[in-house]
């Protein structure tokens, strides 16, 4: 075969694709896709870098502090080596009372900023109520004991002769603890180092998650049987009107948070309009005014109201889509109307329902500044527990724990909303 | 509205029912609302309505708390704060919040899902959890109590409403509009402030207003993260609820209820103007 024919026979190979510039077509297609999405990144880059740091950091800080428990271990590292051999049983030997002496000696010297003596009585103080007087009337004294030190530790505070300060030392002697968990579930260390229920009187935290989620529960059945009519009736009426009478539900979405709930103190306090009206109008008696405020009443009342828009908007946009002909076929096949609507219509608002009803227990369930005003003891929820013990308590530890697991809810429950409803559809005004 | 003649009595009577109990759900939505208005022109500082009151005698009546208010140098300092702040932290997340939405809803866009959700946990993590979060991590880099530090704060709380309704506005839009324009040879930034922007505008503003209400409505973070100097109106409210009650609230709750009326207005506007585009642009 000559080199002619073999030219004609082969089939004409296929030419690779060039760009006006030379470069591979491949290629350049594969380098503008790079710079396409590089150029996507770079619009996001700027707020998720923002939410990250300003954002997100500080909550898993936040989250951090409930487990991290440096205190013990930066103030009495001596002490804690000492601890080593100790058996948990009786007042440690004479070498651990040395360690201490050295421990707190030391932190004489260091400047005020680094000393560990302060934070240390504050942790110990979480655990036992005596311990941060007893650690400050200590190392005041420190700089004048002599060996035998155990003598002279006792001298100063008697709960040096406690085991029990002891065992928490060596206990919570490690940088991280889940103390704070364990306390915020109710439960305490025994003297045999088991975790163990706390005395009746002092189970707080487990009885006021339940009472979050009760009255979250309360709040959202309260938004739903109130919200379902009204979304009916308004997804049911000529769009002129429903726009209009949609004024209702979204003037008080739009209103000040801080406003609505003056409005029902104003309304629902003993000198309020409402007890005014009623004794004015004979019903009740001066004396005997109804409370309907700073208790779990008002915190369902208020937030009922606050949050009734947050269902009856995804109804509403449910409800506009169901067509009219569907219960209409029912009724002429014979149903009742009320079979209708218990088989064929209200079938077709769950997903409204759901995404309503997620919507508004998510929000409750972290609520604080209802709560805080209008809920007096009984209505008080979780956020306000965490509240105080950041700001009165300062027992930053146990918020975060409270924190933590009041996050972790939130987010469960967020996942099942984005699988029930997606978080696209999440629609404002 | 006639009812239909086939209704029979007990329908009737359920048709009339419903709708009472409908505008009793639409009194108890607004009635708490609205009452503080008149409320706000009381001439005693009570919280309910005084004979007077009820009789329209005008001596029952009075300005008194709204002079309070502007006779107040800590009220004033708050309005300027709330506005300030409100309009500083609206910029912030406006800005940021527009450009990532313009990320988001590119196709190249990878991992799209994580970053969204990402970007709009400020709206679903309980606020004491976000305020305290803020609170320990801007003290220990002197942001707490400062302006920069409740601005910063607020703008992070207001994005994500900005990517959402910019997210929601782009995705009606009609990509062969920018290409068109790119083809005519109009520059990526041209595009983007000749066609883009002025499409996209509703959402921006909206998002921009609900990024607004947010920093001008928000207390939780504000009592953890600012100072004395940062009281915004909310915040000024808080400690008259707490401590001295007296109906100069009264006289702020009724001016910020005109706000909100203001701001329903315009975004209730947007929406209207969104859905005609969104009605003439080819789907």
């Amino acid at each position: 075969m000559s080199q002619a024919d073999a030219t004609q026979a082969a089939p004409p190979k296929r030419e690779k694709l060039f760009t006006a510039d030379g470069t591979p077509l491949r290629k350049a297609l594969e380098r503008a896709n790079r710079r396409r999405k590089l150029t996507a990144l770079a619009l996001v880059g700027p707020l998720l870098a923002f939410i990250l740091i300003f954002f997100a950091f500080p909550i898993a800080q936040m989250m951090w502090r409930s487990v991290d428990n440096p205190q013990i271990v930066n103030a009495l590292p001596r002490t804690l080596q000492a601890l080593d051999t100790w058996d948990g049983q009786g007042v440690p030997n004479e070498a651990v009372f040395a360690a201490l002496h050295a421990d707190m000696i030391e932190d004489l010297d260091r400047p005020r900023r680094e000393q560990t003596i302060g934070p240390l009585g504050i942790r110990l103080n979480y655990e036992l109520s005596a311990a941060r007087s007893a650690i400050s009337r200590t190392s005041r004294a420190v700089q004048n004991f002599d060996a035998p030190y155990s003598d002279a530790f006792m001298d100063a505070h008697r709960l040096w002769g406690q085991p029990e300060l002891w065992r928490i030392i060596k206990r919570e002697g490690r940088p991280l603890t889940l103390s704070y968990y364990i306390a915020a579930t109710d439960r305490e260390y025994d003297e045999a180092g088991n975790i163990v229920k706390r005395p009746e009187n002092r189970q707080i935290y487990v009885s006021l998650f339940g009472r979050t989620l009760a009255l979250s529960l309360a709040i959202t059945f309260m938004t739903f049987a109130l919200g379902f009519p009204i979304a009916y009736f308004l997804a049911n009426m000529p769009m002129r009107y429903a726009n209009l009478l949609m004024i209702a539900v979204l003037l008080p979405f739009w209103t000040s948070l801080l406003v609505r709930t003056s409005a029902w103190i104003v309304l629902l306090q003993q000198q309020g309009v409402i007890n005014e009206l009623l004794v004015n109008i004979g019903l009740i008696s001066d004396g005997n005014r109804i409370s309907m405020i700073y208790n779990q009443t008002g915190t369902i009342i208020a937030m009922t109201h606050i949050l009734l828009p947050f269902m009856v908007l995804p109804l509403y946009s449910v409800m506009r889509t169901i067509p009219v002909s569907y219960t209409r076929a029912a009724k002429s096949l014979g149903a009742t109307p009320w079979t209708a609507f218990r088989r064929v219509y209200f079938p077709q608002t769950l997903p409204g329902i759901g995404a309503g009803g997620v919507l508004v227990f998510i929000i409750s369930i972290g609520y604080y500044i209802t709560p805080a005003l209008v809920g007096g003891q009984s209505g008080r929820m979780i956020s306000n527990e965490i509240a105080r013990h950041i700001q009165q308590s300062l027992n930053w530890g146990l918020a975060a724990a409270l924190g933590t697991m009041l996050l972790v809810g939130v987010l469960v429950l967020y996942w099942l909303y984005n699988r029930l409803v997606g978080a696209d559809s999440l629609k404002f005004g | 509205m006639a009812l239909p003649a086939y209704y029979t009595a007990k329908d009737k009577i359920w048709h009339y029912a419903f709708r009472v109990i409908c505008f009793a759900i639409f009194f108890f939505l607004l009635a708490p609302i609205l009452i503080m208005i008149p409320l706000s022109f009381n001439a005693l500082p009570y919280f309910t309505f005084t004979r007077e009151m009820l009789t329209l005698n005008p001596d029952g009546y009075s300005l008194r708390w709204y002079q309070d208010f502007l006779a107040s140098d800590s009220w004033k300092r708050s309005i300027r704060n709330s506005f300030g702040i409100g309009i500083a932290a609206m910029l912030v997340s406006t800005f940021l919040g527009t450009l990532a939405a313009l990320g988001l809803s590119r196709s190249e866009m990878p991992a799209k899902g994580l970053i969204m959700g990402i970007l709009i946990s400020p709206m679903i993590v309980p606020l004491i959890i976000s305020a305290a979060g803020m609170f320990f991590f801007f003290s220990s880099i002197n942001l707490a109590q400062t302006y920069l530090g409740v601005v910063l704060a607020h703008a992070a709380l207001g994005t994500p409403f900005v990517v959402i309704t910019v997210t929601a506005t782009l995705v009606g839009f009609d990509h062969s509009l920018t290409r068109a324009a790119a083809n005519l040879g109009a520059s990526p930034t041209r595009t983007f402030f000749k066609i883009t922007m002025p499409l996209i505008l509703p959402g921006v503003i909206s998002g921009a207003l609900f990024a607004f209400i947010t920093s001008f409505d928000e207390i939780v973070v504000v009592l953890f993260v600012a100072g004395v100097e940062q009281r915004t109106i909310p915040r000024e409210m808080w400690s008259g609820i707490r401590e001295d009650i007296s109906p100069t609230i009264l006289a702020v709750a009724t001016i910020l209820v005109m706000v909100s009326i203001a701001l329903l207005t315009v975004v209730e506007l947007l929406r209207r103007r969104g859905e005609r585009m969104r009605g003439l642009s080819p789907q």
